[in-house]
């Protein structure tokens, strides 16, 4: 062994142990902001073993330092530009849009191995003659392209630009993903027979189920689905390893396809959903309009910010309900205004978070932390749930599903069974919402009807603007 | 390094991954998911091995540096969003005004 293969197996050694740490260090709140960044030295640190190898034995082209200024000088620009700016309010898709390009990447570095094989004299580059390498450039062209098309179609169905057309919830959709997958299949065997044509249909067959699978998924499943197709990127990347002949590549591919896996188990689990309902189940609204789930609210009563500024000063302990709405309201500021206020007339709050609020399971802690909520006041649902009869005053702001009693009552609702706060429990409960809709399930809630609720319309941010106005009236927290 | 070798890397590294994450309060869900996604850019290498090994062949330089692009893209957004999302955890009461 000569010198630069020993740094370069230090380094990559180093680098492996670095990720397994930061993985780890991730998992944990305390630790998490400094295991992200040990994570990103590590990457870099990757990049410079990789470099200095080449230079240490073949050396560094002109022309191919060129082509990699450009290509990283382009590519970290605009991450980090997107990053900067992108509100917190749609990191779900952010997430979905990076983890595509992550699959991209994958993709291409198998086609351009598949479509111009190197002839060199450097070991292990002779590209198709063999049968691992041609497994490994199929396998990284068939999972890079699901990943990439289903991450931009979660993408485009969380900021909203796609909708679920309604073919994707009958059974036909069952019928042209399973063309689509024997499809890549036969295009997969046909590569790996040698007839390298076949890779265009492998591309676009992958694809399109990439498309075909993630559909028919309805909003609220949404993350399951990027996590899991983060998952599937780390996969691309172990089998890009495996094409370019690179430890490192498969370990930290394996690893974080290992952890996007078990990552994607812990949200379903909190989410009350097996990833088969997820993946082939459809989405909730279908299943609802087939059950008895709809119907008309009989019994709605309204009222003004003022009765429940009123209701509120009254008030020994409150409970804040935050849901989707506040954040696209982006009324978490407003809402922390309101919460101070009520502290400062020695009223207790405390913010209860259903796994799932917000678009993304901790989306909402984020969302509440940016606006400087403290830590302690956040609680989990199972934690907050028995508080509620003990409670005076719930406002909900923006949130549905995850209060609708009908998961615990009615089992012929689709959402029975489903984990829900239960804030019926509570003396009053003020719903701050923008209309009569129905949420992501497209499910009547009976909250609504119940006698201690109270509707207040108006935008979360307009209602919560006015309610401080109306608290100032009142003399609360003024001291 | 011989196919039997990589696929051991394989496993070791699967079972590495398995092990690492128990259990995750859902406050770290999204961030991990990011975290993780940032890191499986790392095809960036796949895409560097490929512009260097290219020899002058322009289309291969071209499709490397693409992938190089995303990849990096990938890397630095998905690290910059993460350290963005878990500095909000971070702050401490006291430094609040």
């Amino acid at each position: 062994m000569n010198l630069p293969v020993i740094i370069k197996f230090v380094i990559d050694l180093l680098a492996v142990l670095l990720l397994a740490l930061g993985i780890k260090g991730l998992s944990k709140v305390k630790s998490a902001r400094d295991a992200n960044r040990l994570a990103a030295f590590a990457m870099s640190l990757s990049v410079v073993g990789l470099l200095s190898y080449y230079l240490g034995t073949s050396g560094i082209a002109i022309q191919s330092w060129i082509w990699i200024i450009i290509g990283s000088i382009i590519g970290s620009l605009f991450g980090a530009i997107l990053a900067k700016k992108v509100p917190m309010t749609s990191m779900p898709e952010t997430v979905a849009l990076f983890n595509g390009c992550g699959g991209m990447s994958s993709l291409l570095v198998a086609l351009g191995v598949a479509i111009f094989p190197i002839s060199s004299g450097q070991e292990n580059f002779d590209f198709f003659k063999s049968l691992i390498n041609e497994v490994s450039i199929s396998v990284s062209i068939f999972v890079g392209a699901i990943t990439f098309t289903g991450s931009i179609v979660a993408m485009a169905k969380l900021q909203g630009w796609l909708s679920t057309p309604g073919w994707t919830q009958s059974k036909v959709r069952h019928f042209v993903n399973i063309v689509f997958a024997v499809a890549s299949l036969i295009a997969f065997f046909d590569l790996i027979n040698g007839n390298t044509n076949s890779i265009w249909l492998l591309v676009i067959v992958s694809s399109l189920l990439g498309i075909g699978v993630t559909l028919p998924i309805g909003g609220a499943d949404m993350p399951v689905v990027i996590s899991l197709l983060n998952s599937y990127s780390g996969i691309a990347a172990a089998a890009a390893g495996f094409v370019v002949d690179s430890q490192l590549l498969i370990v930290a591919g394996a690893m974080v396809g290992a952890a996007g896996l078990i990552l994607t188990q812990v949200m379903c689990k909190g989410m009350n959903r097996s990833l088969v309902s997820v993946l082939f189940g459809g989405s909730l609204s279908a299943q609802s309009t087939a059950s008895s789930g709809s119907g008309e609210y009989t019994n709605i009563t309204s009222c003004s910010v003022e009765e429940c500024a009123l209701t509120l000063e009254a008030a020994n302990k409150v409970i804040i309900v935050p849901g989707y709405g506040l954040a696209v309201a982006q009324a978490q500021h407003t809402l922390r205004e309101v919460t101070k206020k009520l502290e400062q007339n020695g009223i207790e709050v405390v913010y209860a978070i259903h796994p799932v609020a917000g678009r993304m399971p901790g989306h909402m802690n984020v969302l509440l932390a940016e606006a400087d909520v403290p830590y302690e006041q956040l609680k989990e649902m199972d934690v907050v749930n028995p508080d509620f009869p003990a409670t005076d005053v719930v406002l909900v702001l923006g949130a549905n599903d995850v209060v609708n009693p009908q998961a615990k009552n009615d089992s012929s609702s689709p959402l029975y069974g489903m984990p829900v706060l239960d804030v019926q429990e509570a003396r009053t409960v003020f719903v701050i919402k923008r209309g009569m809709s129905a949420g992501y399930s497209g499910i009547k809630n009976d909250l609504f009807d119940l006698p201690n609720t109270s509707m207040v319309f108006g935008d979360a941010k307009k209602v919560l603007n006015d309610l401080i106005g109306e608290l100032k009236d009142l003399g609360v927290g003024e001291k | 390094m011989s196919f039997v070798s990589l696929l051991w890397v394989l496993l070791l590294g699967s079972l590495l991954g398995l092990e690492l994450i128990g259990k995750v309060p859902p406050t770290l869900h999204t961030p991990l998911m990011s975290g993780a996604n940032a890191i499986s850019g790392i095809t960036m290498l796949a895409a560097l091995t490929l512009i260097v090994k290219a020899e002058g062949n322009v289309p291969l330089l071209i499709i490397g540096s693409i992938s190089l692009g995303f990849a990096l893209f990938n890397v630095v957004g998905g690290f910059f969003v993460t350290d963005r999302m878990l500095a909000m955890f971070s702050r401490k009461p006291s430094n609040k005004n």
